[in-house]
């Protein structure tokens, strides 16, 4: 799937739901328990399950990115599945907070 | 991205904390995430239920702020926080501008809203609050994220009140990329003291709900009210324009050491003067100060100046980390800044030009045109120029440059040289007509007490320090200057006061 900023998904297999909040635009793989991610509003097979390698979970409020530094996605809903483009699984983003400006 | 989701990922992260209210206060008086959640939902209902085309805003600050506030989300509608201390006919003016609407507005302003056009319903604040616990709660489903989230009408120090547009996107954007879910330690506490009609007060809401920081409100600003609560609610993070910044110093209990839990004060929303921020630092001296530089149609905060480059600066012997105390820091990583010339070509570090900017929080849309180019850019209005290491320096609104003999001349750094004088207190400079030169430079000036120097020496003092065309011609003295009570100089305002006088005294 090409990821667009601002675009919603969903997990097939879990709870989980991210936003791209980065993305150079180019074609993902992108996958949640395995399984290929959907669109949020598309509905989820029932009774799925993340794979047993791809079960590591995804954590709220944490930002994801892929190897390339291709994009980067923030999870809205935790869920069961790990996040992964094809088998490569992502890594959460260290956090560089800036001070507080409000 | 909406910021419905923002208070959503709250309520289901970390939804037992308080949110919002006092510190030790019951049920009653403090909202956990989960409650301010549910009853946004029960806020948007409220508002749908009333084909309000606008959710509208007459008060100071209340819970009332963040429910408007994401009840709108839920009802679909913008929140428009409006400026309660416009006079009558500018209030009616923008009143006008919001119909259909409903105007939550508090009983000390109803007055003022009562002869509002046909089609804005007046709803007491705090029958709004009792109302909205007995309505059902909205569906969750997010708002478009092209939907405006807030409107919100500028100061219109230069004319007409303009209404910026602040989509969903925006606005969500600028909270998920310059904020850490969940970031803040659970006796973090955050105090809000601008109006609600600032964007300051509203991106405040946004930003601490997604940091899990508790908002601790103060109706409206007064320096002692606001060290007293601060001390009180044990507040550790808080943000003030600089004209609020010189009222608190002034009211801290003098000895001891004040607001110990106090951690971080960032300040914007207008130049500060350096030896304001000098003085900050040296009478609290374990908080860390944070410079933030934005605007109403950038979602809030663009740059930042740090704490680190704060200490450097007051602390170093390197003219160049001295001198970025002036500046206001470095673009947060989600924005990209260029200094440009009149023709839209980009300046080399140095050269002052108009600051554009680019990002998902960028707006720069109004009700009635866009100001954002189709590549995104969007010409900031504001002067300044970045030095070698990126740091930004804003010189002021372009709209103020003072244009004599063909050489453009920048007030803020006039006013600058002036502010630096031990006997200055206050400086303002504007542009006059001028037969000879298009326009001359003219300084109105406030002293500190004890202090009479002659409009010589301020003159010898700028020129010493300027090119002679900066040295104003004339030095007026005043008691105070004309600020708006969110710490804009009113320009115009002083320039026909100073041209008046000017007139009178001619022969």
């Amino acid at each position: 799937m090409i990821l667009r900023i601002g675009s919603r998904l969903r997990s097939a297999v879990c709870e989980a739901e991210v936003v791209v909040v980065r993305s150079s635009g180019g074609e993902v793989d992108l996958r949640c328990g395995g399984r290929p991610m959907l669109g949020i509003d598309d509905p989820a097979p029932e009774g799925a399950a993340p794979d047993s390698g791809f079960a590591a979970g995804v954590l709220l409020g944490k930002r994801y990115v892929d190897a390339g530094g291709g994009f980067e996605l923030l999870c809205t809903r935790p869920g069961a599945g790990s996040l992964a483009v094809a088998d490569e699984p992502l890594g959460i983003k260290d956090a560089k907070p800036l001070p507080s400006s409000d | 991205m909406d910021v419905a989701l923002l208070l959503r990922m709250a309520a289901e992260g970390f939804g037992g904390r308080v949110a919002l209210g006092p510190r030790h206060g019951g049920p009653a008086e403090a909202l956990t995430y989960e409650r301010l959640y549910e009853l946004s939902r029960r806020a948007g209902r409220w508002l749908a239920g009333r084909d309000a085309g606008h959710a509208v805003l007459v008060g100071v600050n209340s819970p009332a702020v963040p429910l408007l506030l994401f009840g709108a989300a839920f009802a679909r509608v913008p929140m428009v926080p409006l400026n309660y201390r416009l006079a009558d006919e500018r209030l009616a003016a923008v009143l006008r501008r919001v119909v259909p609407g409903v105007a939550v507005t508090d009983s000390a302003f109803a007055e003022r809203v009562r002869t509002s056009p046909d089609g804005l319903v007046q709803a007491d604040t705090e029958t709004f609050l009792k109302a909205i616990a007995e309505t059902a709660p909205a569906d969750e489903d997010a708002p478009d994220p092209e939907g405006i989230a807030v409107l919100l009408f500028t100061s219109g120090t230069t004319g007409e009140p303009k209404a910026a547009v602040l989509r969903h996107r925006h606005l969500a954007s600028y909270v998920v990329s310059t904020v850490e879910f969940m970031g803040a330690d659970e006796d973090e506490a955050t105090l809000v003291s601008v109006p609600p009609y600032h964007i300051a007060g509203v991106s405040a809401v946004l930003t601490s709900v997604y940091a899990g920081r508790r908002i601790v409100q103060l109706p409206s600003f007064d320096p002692r009210e606001w060290v007293r609560l601060a001390a009180e609610e044990r507040v550790t993070h808080a943000m003030v324009v600089p004209t609020m910044l010189g009222r608190i110093l002034d009211a801290l209990p003098a000895g001891g050491r004040p607001l110990p839990a106090l951690r971080a004060l960032s300040y914007g929303g207008g130049r500060m003067p350096v030896p304001v921020i000098e003085r900050a630092m040296r009478l609290l001296p374990h908080v860390d100060f944070v410079n933030a530089y934005g605007l109403t149609e950038t979602s809030s905060t663009i740059a930042v100046l740090g704490p680190d480059d704060h200490r450097a600066a007051l602390g170093g012997d390197d003219q160049d980390v001295r001198r970025r105390l002036g500046s206001v820091g470095v673009p947060v990583p989600s924005v990209e800044v260029e200094i440009r010339d009149t023709s839209g070509r980009p300046l080399p570090a140095g050269q002052a030009g108009e600051i554009w900017v680019r990002g998902e929080q960028v707006a720069g849309e109004y009700l009635d045109r866009r100001a954002i180019r189709p590549d995104g850019w969007f010409p900031t209005r504001d002067e300044g120029r970045l030095d070698d290491a990126g740091y930004l320096f804003v010189e002021g609104r372009l709209d103020d440059v003072i244009v004599r003999g063909g050489e453009n001349i920048s007030p803020g750094e006039i006013e600058d040289v002036l502010a630096a004088h031990p006997a200055v207190a206050d400086a303002a400079v504007v542009g006059l007509p001028d037969t000879e030169w298009g326009e001359r430079v003219v300084a109105a000036v406030v002293l500190r007490d004890g202090h009479a120097p002659d409009a010589a020496e301020l003159q010898d003092w700028v020129r010493g320090r300027l090119r002679s065309s900066r040295t104003p011609e004339h030095v007026a003295f005043r008691t105070g200057l004309p600020y708006t009570d969110t710490g804009k100089l009113l320009r115009r305002e002083l320039r026909a006061e100073l041209l008046g006088e000017q007139e009178e005294s001619m022969p």
